[in-house]
């Protein structure tokens, strides 16, 4: 057995999981319309490359990636593109951002693939395939796992795959685990070698054995295609909300801490969710783009289910499916500690969408008025980043914002186990969120006054230097006339003409030089 | 609003509050048994003004009356202060420090969840100050005092100041424990004789030392419940016997053992019941111990060398003040911040 460590804290809420795991996960039938957002991923916006009228095939690139840290779109079937305009999507601001429509054409039709053998390819090819191939991260960040692939000159000692599946509720990981272990098996070895780590280790929480086993099946039977098999493991972790925040679950499984404000590669770490690891298997060893995963259906539903979804299916028809109850009045997309109101129910699934939970009134009822902080430490007992919430929370409230940041406000993951807890019910981490955002704001305009500030400056600079250029000029031309009327009484030999000659050109390209420069330093590039 | 998280643990503040005076029941009972009814008398009369006293406040402040009503924490300052003087008192000093604790202690430092001091402390300091010599007159427990009320005579002397024929205020009420120590000590006496008296029982003060036994086994199931840390009382009652061992090591005749300090006065009552208080003691576990510390000390220094009979009241108060201070300084390291960055 592998020794395991405790982060501090954690809770451990009703995992309403067993609901949702019954059935096989479920192929959900092709819809009459999808909505693709170009905008799905951490990063920037994918730049449309198809028009209105265009026919796609299915697979066929229609975002290209812009930007560094950007990731590819794809078309999730064949048909028509009707509009790229904005549409309303899944985001907590409730604005509407760029998608293209698309009205299958019923044909599944798919663009030529182009499988890889990853071991013939060098890792930047590898990134570029995965980049282009639109892989990014499904446990919901949906940051483009390429650049997590791009470590520099660091090295990676242990690959994690995440399939700790926390949050209560949501079980598309646990269903994917026991019905695609293979798959994930072989992608976290492909990860493996892009990253040249030593370690596969795979974080299951021990809630859900058949995972576990069909995780440890599937690396006992890839042992003679992976040539690293006995690098691979699946640890079972101890069951606690949240073990699969990344640095909970690094802790658990390593016994490391990542430094606050670093990220796990400085520590020789690197962390996936276990649907990335599979999505990659299939974008490598099929060469099929990211255009579908699963979502787990549950809550207020007759047949809570998993469901295999394409990206850009409207979330009003995937509910349709389970049967949403009669006294559903709204719903949540991820799990019930971190997930967001939905705006409305036609978004569109997206690729980070892990969960649609319905809700009513019933299932999550309104929490009770807040009362004031008593200062009880329930929440400093809970809290897996060790901050004192309590503290925190007086902060924010009083906007003293700077010793908020003192007292680590940055270091909160917003996991909401102290609003979990707290018997005030005082929506906690609404007030880390409003604090968060406001210093953001407030160091985005000081950096905007920083710039002016820099920009006067050498305004006032230049015009102070072309001053003084211009009474140097003024200088050394005065200069020059009286030498001249000088060498007229006494003429200088060759020698001495020549010397001063060379000496001026010297001057000339020096001052040339220091112009160069300094206009340089004047528009920065950026 | 509608936000994340969207469940949430079954708690609130009124229960947490109603759990804390569940486990002064115990104690109570057991101060019933050896003291006779009068305490309910003036836990009775402490409720009622705490109540009146906190509506009032929040009337005044414009604040939502009923929510603050029922979180039961008027009730808890209540009890605790009513636990801390003497049940045979006349009716307006109960009402007067119930109603300082509440008005000017708690809500004027801003209600629930503001208040620097314990309020029960503030009430009890009040008093002491204020009307020292109704302070100190404590029933005698039973068979100890020359005359015994019924509780209807006791309710005539706390409602109208009048005792039955023939008798004093010396004759049924009595010295604390501590206060007979103390003088005893004063007049030279050494601390086994004055121990052998009747009013001392096997560890302290007659009576008392059960009505603690009381407190203790409520703590406990406090503890048990996660209402408190271990911390506070662990502290507290720890550095009290290592202190008052010290000193009782080196001159036994003139310092009385640790024991009888735990069974004394307010000290099991202070240990799980006031000190714990989370509005007014610190956040941080290392925090609580160097508090608790401090507070034993503070108990005894002022038990042992200070003019009041007990110490746990300005201990408490003491100690309150430097909260702010204690958890600045104490503040654990957080995640990724422990340790060597590398």
């Amino acid at each position: 057995m592998r020794k395991l460590y405790h982060f501090h804290g954690g809770i451990h809420p009703p995992s309403n999981k067993t609901q949702s795991t019954r059935a096989a996960i479920a192929h959900a039938p092709l819809p009459t319309k999808l909505i693709v957002p170009l905008h799905q991923h951490a990063g920037e916006a994918a730049k449309p490359i198809v028009q209105a009228g265009d026919h796609v095939l299915k697979g066929q690139l229609i975002g290209m990636p812009d930007g560094f840290v950007s990731s590819a779109v794809h078309a999730p079937t064949s048909g028509t593109i009707t509009a790229i305009d904005m549409q309303l999507i899944a985001h907590p601001s409730g604005l509407p951002n760029l998608c293209a429509t698309l009205i299958p054409d019923g044909k599944e039709e798919w663009v030529g693939l182009k499988p890889v053998d990853y071991r013939s390819h060098s890792t930047a090819e590898l990134q570029q395939l995965l980049r282009m191939a639109g892989v990014v991260g499904l446990g919901g960040a949906a940051f483009p796992s390429d650049i997590k692939l791009r470590i520099g000159k660091q090295k990676i000692t242990t690959l994690i795959l995440n399939g700790a599946e926390c949050e209560p509720y949501i079980t598309c990981d646990d269903m994917l685990m026991r019905e695609r272990a293979a798959e994930i098996v072989q992608g976290a070895e492909m990860l493996r070698f892009m990253l040249d780590a030593t370690e596969v280790l795979i974080g299951v929480e021990d809630n859900k054995p058949e995972a576990i086993a069909a995780l440890q099946q599937a690396i006992t039977a890839n042992g003679r295609v992976l040539q690293q098999s006995k690098r691979h493991e699946v640890v079972a972790i101890p069951t606690i909300y949240p073990g699969g925040g990344a640095k909970q679950l690094i802790r658990v499984i390593t016994g490391l801490e990542v430094p606050s404000g670093k990220l796990p590669t400085d520590i020789g770490v690197q962390c996936f969710n276990v649907a990335t690891a599979c999505t990659v298997y299939r974008a490598l060893a099929h060469g099929e783009p990211l255009l579908s995963r699963v979502i787990t259906i549950t809550g207020n539903v007759r047949q809570a289910q998993n469901y295999e979804v394409l990206i850009g299916t409207p979330l009003a028809e995937l509910v349709a499916l389970s049967g949403a109850l009669p006294d559903t009045d709204r719903y949540i997309m991820g799990g019930p500690m971190m997930g967001m109101p939905l705006p409305s129910v036609l978004v569109p699934a997206v690729k980070a969408t892990n969960c649609i939970i319905a809700a009513s009134a019933k299932l999550f009822p309104p929490p009770p008025p807040a009362m004031p902080c008593i200062r009880c430490t329930r929440c400093v007992d809970v809290c897996p980043a060790d901050l004192q919430p309590q503290d925190l929370y007086w902060f924010a409230q009083s906007r003293e914002f700077g010793r908020a940041q003192v007292f680590s406000l940055f270091d909160c993951i917003e996991c909401g186990a102290c609003s979990y807890v707290c018997p005030s019910h005082i929506p906690l981490v609404q007030y880390y969120r409003f604090a968060k955002s406001e210093i953001r704001a407030r160091e985005h305009d000081k950096q905007l006054a920083d710039q002016a500030r820099v920009r006067h400056e050498y305004h006032e600079q230049r015009l102070e230097r072309e001053k003084r250029e211009k009474a140097d000029k003024l200088a050394a031309r005065e200069k020059a006339a009286q030498a001249a009327k000088l060498a007229s009484t006494r003429p200088l030999t060759t020698q001495q003409q020549t010397e001063q000659t060379e000496q001026t050109e010297l001057e000339a390209s020096r001052a040339h030089i220091r112009e160069v420069a300094q206009s340089e330093v004047e528009h920065p590039e950026g | 609003m509608f936000f994340s998280p969207f469940i949430s643990k079954p708690d609130s503040v009124a229960r947490i509050m109603l759990k804390v005076l569940l486990a002064l029941i115990p104690g109570i009972a057991l101060y019933v048994w050896y003291f006779g009814p009068a305490i309910l008398v003036s836990i009775t009369l402490a409720s009622l003004t705490a109540l009146g006293t906190e509506a009032l406040m929040l009337r005044l402040r414009d604040r939502p009356v009923a929510p603050f009503l029922k979180d039961n924490s008027a009730l808890l300052t209540a009890w605790l202060l009513a636990l801390s003087i003497p049940p045979l008192a006349p009716w307006w000093l109960v009402v007067v420090g119930t109603a300082f604790a509440i008005a000017i202690a708690k809500q004027l430092y801003g209600g629930l969840g503001n208040n620097l001091f314990n309020p029960a402390m503030v009430g009890y300091a009040v008093l002491i100050i204020s009307f020292p010599a109704q302070m100190t007159h404590w029933v005698a427990p039973h068979g100890l005092g020359q005359i015994e009320l019924g509780f209807l005579d006791q309710l005539e002397y706390i409602f109208l100041g009048v005792l039955p024929n023939n008798a004093t205020l010396d004759a049924v009420t009595m010295a604390t424990p501590l206060d007979t120590l103390k003088t005893h000590l004063h007049l030279g006496q050494p601390v086994g004789q004055i121990l052998d008296m009747p009013i001392y029982g096997y560890l302290a003060g007659h009576g008392g030392e059960m009505v603690a036994w009381g407190f203790l086994f409520g703590g406990l199931y406090l503890l048990a419940a996660r209402i408190i840390s271990w911390h506070i009382p662990v502290a507290y009652l720890g550095s009290l016997f290592v202190i008052a061992g010290i000193f009782h090591l080196v001159d036994p005749a003139r310092y009385v053992a640790p024991l009888f300090h735990w069974y004394s006065g307010a000290a099991m009552l202070g240990a799980f019941f006031i000190l714990t208080d989370p509005v007014s003691s610190p956040t941080t576990n290392k925090g609580r111990l160097i508090f608790a510390a401090g507070a034993a000390l503070l108990t005894y220094l002022i038990r042992v060398f200070g003019g009041f009979p007990d110490g746990v009241a300005f201990a408490t108060l003491l100690m309150n003040i430097s909260v702010p201070l204690i958890v600045l300084y104490t503040q654990p390291p957080v995640f990724g911040k422990k340790g060597k960055q590398p």
